[in-house]
């Protein structure tokens, strides 16, 4: 089918989702040893969507996250290490320790970048997408800003405005939306008057698809042809993958609001068991375990070298920043 | 040197930059076909086209935070929004997104946009379009804030803003739009962050911005008529703000008046004050004096919006206490 990612796409797409769900893992461990600080929003279970939405980005394309970005961060290429040492405060982090992890940038590989305010990501995407349309237009490149959004986030004002923005001026922009059944503790039920969020593509005059969150085959193809109509500076789309968080909101989630029903049937289609029994015909088993525990090695690789490096020290910005100390 | 209206200085400020620079781009609501609701960005459509200078949906949150991301990704935007008092919708774009990236992401963005709005009472407009905002945006690290009073200014420093690489607000007043002063030819730049001596004197510093500045001259006249010889300082720059100047002229005068168009309380006179306890304690010969709006919404009504705003008669009154 048009879109579908090669053999070799499909293992590396697999070996980062093996990434993300060790790295999910390892801070649920190091949270608990307190050697993390503050909540850590886990994805287990999300993994296809970001991993399979981003597969077929550049650098040169934008991305903006969610508090929930692992699988972001990790599709969009940015390495293991700047991410687990910023996750441990680090001054070898992705931004030295300033950020933390629901805020990680990192402009060389166009993640910019996590966002903890729900909803931030939409605008700024848009906002990005205006530059990216200008420069597109100045010299004949393709490049896109992507979104990737929640349902929760999807109830939002600056929402409506963003993709009514998007749409009006065509914008190079793809808005995926991550549906993960929950606004922290709320179901969506409770927070949208429609079940199926993609629907309001429509009020904006912009295509839109429904597509199985937890199948990153399904997602590579649905999101790529998204992306190939926006890098023909034919406008927005919207992608609505639909998956479920099988843990909770953060690692202070004290739980009792998702059905045991619910999360064992979601757990029968985990994306990973998906991903690799999709593969199963074209590679060898042991290749298929090779490629998972190579993933699985590279994040406690990370990890060990993050919990070895040095804390950041409270240092001056730079000059020209408008930033001062107090008094100063 | 040539006469020129506030509005027209900005328009001209525009223009030259959007010639100078073609990642210089303007958006906001009413701007483009109509040119602005006070003009400033009147015939700029004609010149540059629709792709650099936009009409809007009435959408200030989200355009807010568009202008921080085309900022961060190779083009300058200008956005205007029609006025201060629609700010705490851009709030949270310039709270939680404009200020913490160029920090929080190591210096690895930085984001030159320029924010221009109006505000200020005196029209007649109303509880919500009457409002000065300064200390709600003043207030934000990561931002600088200024607010010219001459045409001048207006032109030196939107060109300034322009060219700054971190995101700048722009205050404008709607009753300064049709004032006229001489605006110096040429590639006219005022530095951000350096205030201005508008008429110099010796027993009492009155501290001053946009409109208000107008109003502390006409004070000046008038304490001057007392035999009171009062400088006039115009911050220019609300943020980052230019304390050097402040204290030198306290250093000579040895009294302090603060006048802010904005709520008194927690206001940005608050700030001056604070600022001038702080670094000229010892070079005061009275407790600083503060001119601000009272804390009550704008009213309509003319007899109840003056009486609620600060004006040249209370800034000279509170200048008279200063030196009682």
């Amino acid at each position: 089918m048009k879109n579908s990612p090669t053999v070799d796409e499909q293992l590396d797409m697999l070996g980062r989702m093996v990434a993300v769900r060790h790295l999910e893992e390892r801070l649920g461990e190091l949270h608990k040893a307190g050697k993390t600080r503050g909540p850590i929003h886990r994805c287990d279970g999300q993994e296809a969507v970001g991993i399979g939405a981003t597969a077929m980005l550049d650098d040169e394309d934008l991305l903006t996250s969610t508090h929930r970005g692992h699988a972001h961060y990790v599709g969009k290429g940015v390495g293991l290490h700047p991410i687990v040492a910023e996750i441990l405060g680090r001054a070898t982090g992705a931004c030295a320790g300033r950020a933390g992890h629901m805020l990680i940038a990192d402009v060389k590989k166009g993640l910019l970048g996590g966002n903890a305010i729900v909803g931030g990501g939409i605008p700024a995407a848009t906002g990005f997408a205006v530059s990216l349309q200008m420069k597109n237009r100045a010299d004949g490149g393709q490049r896109v800003a992507m979104c990737i959004f929640g349902d929760g986030a999807a109830q939002t004002g600056i929402c409506h405005e963003s993709m009514n923005i998007a749409a009006l001026w065509k914008l190079p922009v793809i808005f995926v939306l991550e549906h993960n059944q929950y606004g922290l503790t709320a179901h969506h039920s409770t927070q949208s008057s429609v079940p199926d969020l993609s629907v309001r593509a429509a009020g904006y005059g912009m295509p839109s698809e429904i597509v199985d969150g937890n199948d990153v085959i399904a997602v590579h193809r649905a999101v790529g042809a998204a992306v190939e109509r926006a890098r023909r500076g034919e406008g927005p789309s919207l992608i609505e993958a639909k998956t479920y968080r099988m843990v909770g909101f953060s690692t202070s989630d004290v739980g009792g609001y998702q059905k045991d029903e619910d999360l064992a049937t979601w757990r029968e289609r985990d994306p990973i068991v998906l991903a690799r029994a999709m593969l199963a015909d074209a590679v060898p088993a042991e290749r298929l375990d090779a490629v998972m525990a190579a993933a699985r090695a590279e994040v406690d690789a990370a990890v060990e070298q993050a919990l070895g490096d040095p804390l950041p020290v409270f240092a001056e910005h730079a000059p020209s920043a408008p930033y001062t100390v107090a008094g100063a | 040197m040539a006469m020129m209206r506030y509005a027209e200085a900005l328009r001209s400020a525009l223009r030259e930059e959007m010639q100078r620079d073609p990642s210089v781009w303007l958006m906001g609501e009413d701007i483009a076909v109509y040119g602005g609701v006070f003009k400033v960005s009147k015939d700029l459509m004609a010149e540059f086209g629709p792709e650099r200078v936009r009409d809007t949906p009435i959408s200030e949150q989200t355009l807010t935070a568009m202008a921080v991301t085309a900022a961060m990704s190779g083009t300058r935007p200008v956005l205007e929004i029609m006025y201060a008092d629609f700010l705490p919708l851009s709030v949270d774009a310039l709270m939680n997104q404009a200020s913490i990236y160029n920090y929080i992401w190591n210096g690895q963005v930085t984001m030159p946009f320029v924010l221009r709005t109006q505000g200020g009472g005196g029209a007649g407009a109303g509880a919500q379009h009457s409002k000065s905002l300064d200390a709600l945006v003043a207030h934000i690290p990561g931002l600088k804030v200024v607010a010219p009073a001459t045409a001048a200014d207006a032109k030196g420093l939107l060109k300034a803003a322009i060219r700054d690489d971190h995101p700048v607000i722009f205050l404008e007043h709607k009753l300064l739009y049709n004032t006229r002063d001489e605006v110096p030819d040429g590639d006219h730049l005022v530095e951000i962050g350096k205030a201005r001596i508008a008429r110099v004197g010796s027993d009492v510093s009155i501290i001053a911005s946009s409109k208000m500045v107008v109003d502390a001259l006409k004070a000046a006249d008038e304490l001057a008529k007392e035999g009171i010889s009062a400088e006039v300082i115009d911050l220019r720059t609300l943020r980052p703000l230019d304390r050097e100047t402040i204290k030198a002229s306290i250093a000579r005068t040895h009294h302090a008046v603060v006048v802010n168009e904005g709520w008194c309380f927690c206001g940005y006179a608050a700030e001056l004050s604070a600022t001038i306890m702080e670094s000229c304690f010892d070079d005061l010969d009275a407790p600083v004096e503060r001119v601000a709006t009272h804390d009550i919404p704008i009213p309509y009504s003319e007899p109840l919006e003056s009486t609620v705003l600060p004006d040249a008669n209370k800034i000279a009154a509170a200048a008279r206490r200063a030196l009682a």
